[in-house]
């Protein structure tokens, strides 16, 4: 039997302590009509060699391709130390750390953690993650409104992930928030400022800025964080941690900085694996930190007035204030936090920003190669980091199809999210992608554009 | 003491390995729009971060070192298999958005994974989405919700939870716009009907319940608590934390649950990882079928897909930016095809001979059950009220003792309805003589409080730290190191 | 035992009531309730300015390992907050009645105050306890 050690003999003699002479009398109480041990689907056990052999099997099938794909989640390199060293047992088969003495490596690990991420955005605190990018920013929406007592109202521009926006909204409609849509700029694909400053009136509560956005274009932050702020509201700003190794800090934005940041940790370190699982960051003002969902760690000193590391400030959680917390969020992501604290410390400061850098240049060489080819084009003028909107001539799907094909990912078709942007597609070069792939994306993509 | 990180920090270090080749450019972006200061991360030899880390690893208790007895967390062995399959490059180098028919290999495992959990819940579909347990709360109380608003019966605007039910209950049923209100526990450890009976009504959305309870004991009026809430057209809500002890012995489907939710990371041995990540499906009964979170892994004629808000316009919505915790759900597939058929009741059976096992034996060292009368299920409550009492040592105190002698110590003070109390959880995968060191040791400690009672309050004395003083870490927050400190 | 005095008034919920003149009233809450809560780590204070009814939530003393609701004993509008709470919580654990008060209200109908509980009446609910 997978996993149980028991012989027979053991389970006797235990059996035999318990006074009863069959384990199934260990169920008497389970009125009998509920005892169904009948299963009609689950079949019957692989051994390890049959389990490693199915599952190589449909991870073969998925195959490898090159990606030329973002919008969310980014194939970067992950140094080898990062995975290995994660999957310590110590860290992986360890849980939540609530018995403080015996889980200082787990601890240290995430003030770590929560210091580097403080750092990377310009923040005072950090807590020690959330699920991911989508749903931390639901919690940050949250916590906008509980700071900002009887403001309701949420600005949330269009050029913000669209899978992020659903998901704010999934987690926080039935809560009397309403979020209210700010165009982009057609030319610019940034946040249209009119609109903006027309809807910035005294019921909002925060606005949430992206940077990049989801276009890949660089937002106009100083200007819109000052707006806000003069109109009483609240910035929470999504961010990805790796091109903050290049671009300013959240909390350097304008004349105060951002008050809550929220992001995607996935590219620190973390594999695509179909999309998760990840970690959300999530970083505030002093403030702000009460309001904070989610494990925060602090540093204290032992009966011995020796430093040490605890979960600190769990009056705000759900296992204390139950109906009245701050989220019912229960964890972190531990695991991926591990990996991401591995990765900042094995890259440090100049290997990030060398990444982020090389991601830049990567996709400003890719365009300039796919916008050589008549039919394809930039669809906004803003400057980019690491992806860019192309409008090409063609039908997107099929182009897609055709490009799958041959191995490559070409990107994130828009039109289902955004009507106007018929054939518009998101492509992205991270510092992984070689010129080579880049030629031969470009030779794929001008066969499909010129067979028109 | 281990030096933190930035403290091993040499200004100018790099490591060069990880120091991609290049000699990039960016000069388009504006200057205003670029950082000015170098964030303050470590700057360190590849050397140092791995010696930094395993060092820091090495101070942790973990399930792969030591007996983990965590009532209501299920530390379960977690078999390297399951981490080894999930990085399979294939697996680990899909984008989430790629076409779908780049994935057919991961979504036919997922797929499988969600049709294994319909069987053994009872359920007639299943959702993969949710990335934790709450979230999986979250999304069971959101279709409850959207039931309702479906049917436009809007004055129903509270959930009941027992008394004794996870911090997680209440708190999920006010994020959905709910009040919550609280249904008191008889003394036997079973939810109070008549308390329920008067509470239950036409502002009834439903009820939240842990079968079995976080008591660590089976509820018995079950099918009883499903009438009454059904009868006044609440819906009933399964909190799947304790499944480990009915795997394979009791479908919820069949106890009359409308919605449940599954911690992958309990009863099918997913890594804890430090808290986390975790992964919550939920399963639903075909009313709520409509309300099911999207993306939704669909197949038709051997071909899986995706389906989005767009084919599922009732859907609650998404809960992610993708498709959940894929690379969690894949190692959960993989146990539960080791398992397979026969060994999915094994599990029930085995954790629940453990735990009661050692209440018997601990019963017989002379520590108080909780529920005496009772069953254990796969876990069970004792009280150290008495010990509190003659020694005035408490639960905390036995619990930091138990560290000093290599075990990990049980869930104390939760649930919160009973003084000095330790939820003890052996799972299946520990062996009798494992169960029979960690029986000792509460003896041992049972003496040591009579007769070194100093010794055990200030316990632990053997890990590498003492009791932290967490008021001060409340009061004078330091959750981010500065430079200037040092 | 702890410590009840006799010239203030109490509710069920912990909190005591100084009532002064003008119709104004200072509260704060008890000896025992702070022995019960333990260490306080943080302390939420109510807005000035902000008009309560009797039994409304109006704040929230923070311990390590719980957080308890304060309630407004009476209705009233607040009019002061004892800042010094903010950078020394322990205020509350170290003088309940005194340093540790937590905030007073302008109150437009002192019979309210005849409703709550005397000192002898509160120490009855806390031999319950």
């Amino acid at each position: 039997m997978p996993f149980i050690p028991h012989t027979e003999e053991e389970t006797r003699l235990m059996l035999e302590a318990i006074g009863v002479r069959h384990i199934d009398e260990l169920f008497d109480e389970i009125p009998a009509d509920l005892i169904n041990e009948k299963l009609d689907y689950v079949p019957p056990a692989l051994d390890e060699a049959g389990i490693r052999r199915l599952s190589r099997k449909s991870a073969d099938a998925d195959g490898h391709y090159i990606n030329f794909i973002g919008a969310g989640a980014y194939e970067h390199h992950i140094p080898a130390a990062v995975w290995q060293i994660a999957t310590r047992g110590e860290f992986y088969s360890a849980y939540t750390p609530y018995q403080a003495e015996a889980s200082q490596g787990t601890l240290q690990l995430l003030y770590e953690y929560q210091s580097m991420m403080a750092s990377l955005t310009g923040m005072d605190v950090s807590n020690a993650s959330l699920y991911e990018g989508a749903s931390a920013l639901a919690e940050a929406v949250l916590m906008a409104v509980r700071a900002q007592r009887r403001k309701q109202r949420i600005l949330m521009p269009v050029s913000i992930h669209p899978a992020y926006r659903e998901t704010t909204e999934t987690i926080v409609k039935n809560q009397g928030i309403s979020l209210s849509n700010i165009d982009y700029a057609s030319e610019s694909g940034t946040i249209d400022m009119s609109q903006l400053s027309d809807e910035l009136g005294d019921d909002v509560a925060a606005l949430v800025i992206p940077q990049p956005n989801y276009f890949g274009a660089l937002e106009e932050v100083d200007a819109l964080v000052d707006l806000a702020h003069k109109r009483g509201c609240l910035v929470i700003a999504v961010v990805n941690p790796l091109s903050l190794a290049i671009l300013k800090a959240p909390g350097e934005w304008g004349e105060n900085g951002a008050d809550i940041v929220i992001g995607e940790g996935q590219s620190l370190g973390i594999p695509l694996s179909s999309g998760g699982p990840y970690f959300g960051f999530m970083c505030c003002t002093q403030k702000l930190v009460r309001q904070m969902p989610g494990r925060l760690i602090g540093r204290t000193v032992d009966a011995d007035g020796k430093q040490g590391f605890t979960l600190t400030l769990q009056a705000r959680e759900q296992h204390i204030r139950r109906s009245k917390a701050t989220s019912n969020i229960c964890t972190n992501q531990g695991l991926m936090v591990t990996a991401a604290t591995l990765y900042m410390s094995l890259m440090g400061p100049a290997g990030m920003a060398q990444a982020a850098k090389l991601s830049h240049a990567n996709t400003r060489m890719l365009v300039e190669k796919l916008t050589a080819i008549e039919g394809v084009e930039v669809a906004f003028n803003s400057p980019v980091f690491h992806e860019c909107v192309l409008r090409i001539n063609t039908d997107v799907d099929d182009l897609i199809r055709a490009i799958t094909a041959q191995g490559i990912i070409a990107g994130k078709p828009l039109e289902s999210d955004y009507e106007e942007l018929k054939n518009c597609l998101l492509v992205c070069a991270t510092e992984l992608r070689t010129e080579a792939e880049m030629d031969d994306y470009a030779l794929h993509l001008e066969r499909i554009v010129s067979k028109r | 003491m281990t030096e933190l990180i930035f403290e091993q920090s040499t200004a100018g270090r790099i490591n060069n390995a990880q120091f991609l080749a290049g000699t990039p450019a960016i000069d388009d972006i504006p200057e205003s729009l670029l950082r000015k200061k170098r964030p303050g991360l470590p700057e360190v030899s590849e050397m140092q971060a791995v010696r930094h880390y395993t060092r820091l690893s090495q101070l942790n208790f973990s399930i792969d070192t030591q007996f983990y007895p965590l009532g209501s967390c299920t530390m379960k062995h977690n078999p390297r298999i399951c981490n080894e399959a999930a990085m399979y490059d294939g697996f680990s180098g899909r984008h989430p958005s790629a076409p779908d028919s780049t994935g057919q290999g991961v979504l036919s495992c997922l797929y499988d994974l969600q049709e294994i959990l319909k069987d053994i819940s009872g359920m007639s579909e299943v959702s993969l989405a949710p990335m934790a347990g709450a979230q999986g709360e979250f999304t069971g109380i959101a279709m409850i919700r959207a039931y309702h608003e479906a049917r436009n019966d809007d004055a129903r605007e509270e959930i009941l939870v027992p008394d004794a039910a996870h911090g997680t209950n209440p708190a999920t049923a006010v994020m959905c716009g709910y009040k919550v209100r609280e249904i008191p526990t008889l003394d036997n450890g079973d939810v109070d009907i008549d308390a329920l009976r008067e509470a239950i009504g036409p502002q009834t959305a439903g009820l939240m319940l842990t079968n079995p309870s976080t008591l660590g004991v089976f509820e018995t009026q079950i099918t009883e608590i499903a009438e009454l809430v059904h009868g006044a057209g609440g819906l009933l809500y399964y909190d799947g934390a304790n499944m480990n002890a009915i795997l394979g012995k009791v479908k919820p489907g069949e106890m009359g649950f409308d919605v449940i939710h599954l911690n992958l990371h309990k009863t099918f041995s997913t890594p804890h990882g430090g808290g986390g990540p975790g992964a919550g499906p939920v399963g639903v009964n075909e009313r709520l079928v409509p309300f099911l979170p999207v993306p939704k892994i669909v197949e038709s004629s051997g071909e899986y897909t995706l389906l989005d808000k767009k084919d599922c316009p009732q859907s609650i919505g998404r809960l992610s930016c993708f498709m959940g915790n894929t690379g969690i759900l894949l190692r959960a597939w993989v146990y539960a095809r080791l398992l397979g058929h026969d060994g999915m009741k094994r599990v029930a059976d085995y954790a629940t001979l453990n735990a009661n096992y050692m209440k018997a034996k601990l019963e017989q060292a002379g520590f108080e059950m909780a529920y005496k009368t009772r069953r254990a299920t796969h876990e069970f409550i004792l009280t150290l009220k008495k010990e509190k009492a003659e020694t005035g040592v408490t639960a905390m105190d036995f619990a930091k003792r138990l560290l000093d002698k290599g075990y990990h110590a049980p869930t104390t003070y939760f649930p919160l309805l009973v003084p000095e109390c330790f939820l003890i959880e052996p799972t299946e995968s520990e062996s009798l003589e494992e169960l029979d060191g960690f029986i000792k040791a509460m003896e041992e400690i049972q003496q040591e409080a009579i007769e070194q009672t100093e010794m055990v309050k200030s316990a632990p004395h053997s890990l590498p730290v003492r009791r932290l003083d967490d008021v001060r870490a409340a009061r004078q927050l330091d959750v981010v190191w500065q430079e200037e400190q040092t | 035992m702890s410590n009840v005095p006799q010239e203030l008034k109490y509710t069920r919920s912990h909190e005591w009531v100084l009532a002064g003149d003008d119709g104004q009233v200072t509260v704060g809450i008890t000896d025992h309730a702070q022995e019960l809560l333990g260490d306080m780590v943080f302390i939420e204070l109510p807005e000035i300015d902000h008009e309560l009814s009797a039994g409304d939530e109006c704040s929230v003393v923070e311990s390590v390992k719980a957080a308890s609701d304060i309630y407004a004993p009476v209705a009233g509008t607040i009019i002061a907050v004892n800042e010094n709470l903010a950078d020394a919580p322990e205020l509350i654990n170290e003088d309940p009645y005194g340093e540790g008060w937590m905030f007073r209200m302008q109150i437009s109908d002192a019979s309210q105050l005849d409703e709550l509980m005397d000192a002898a009446a509160y120490e009855a609910i806390e031999e319950e306890e």
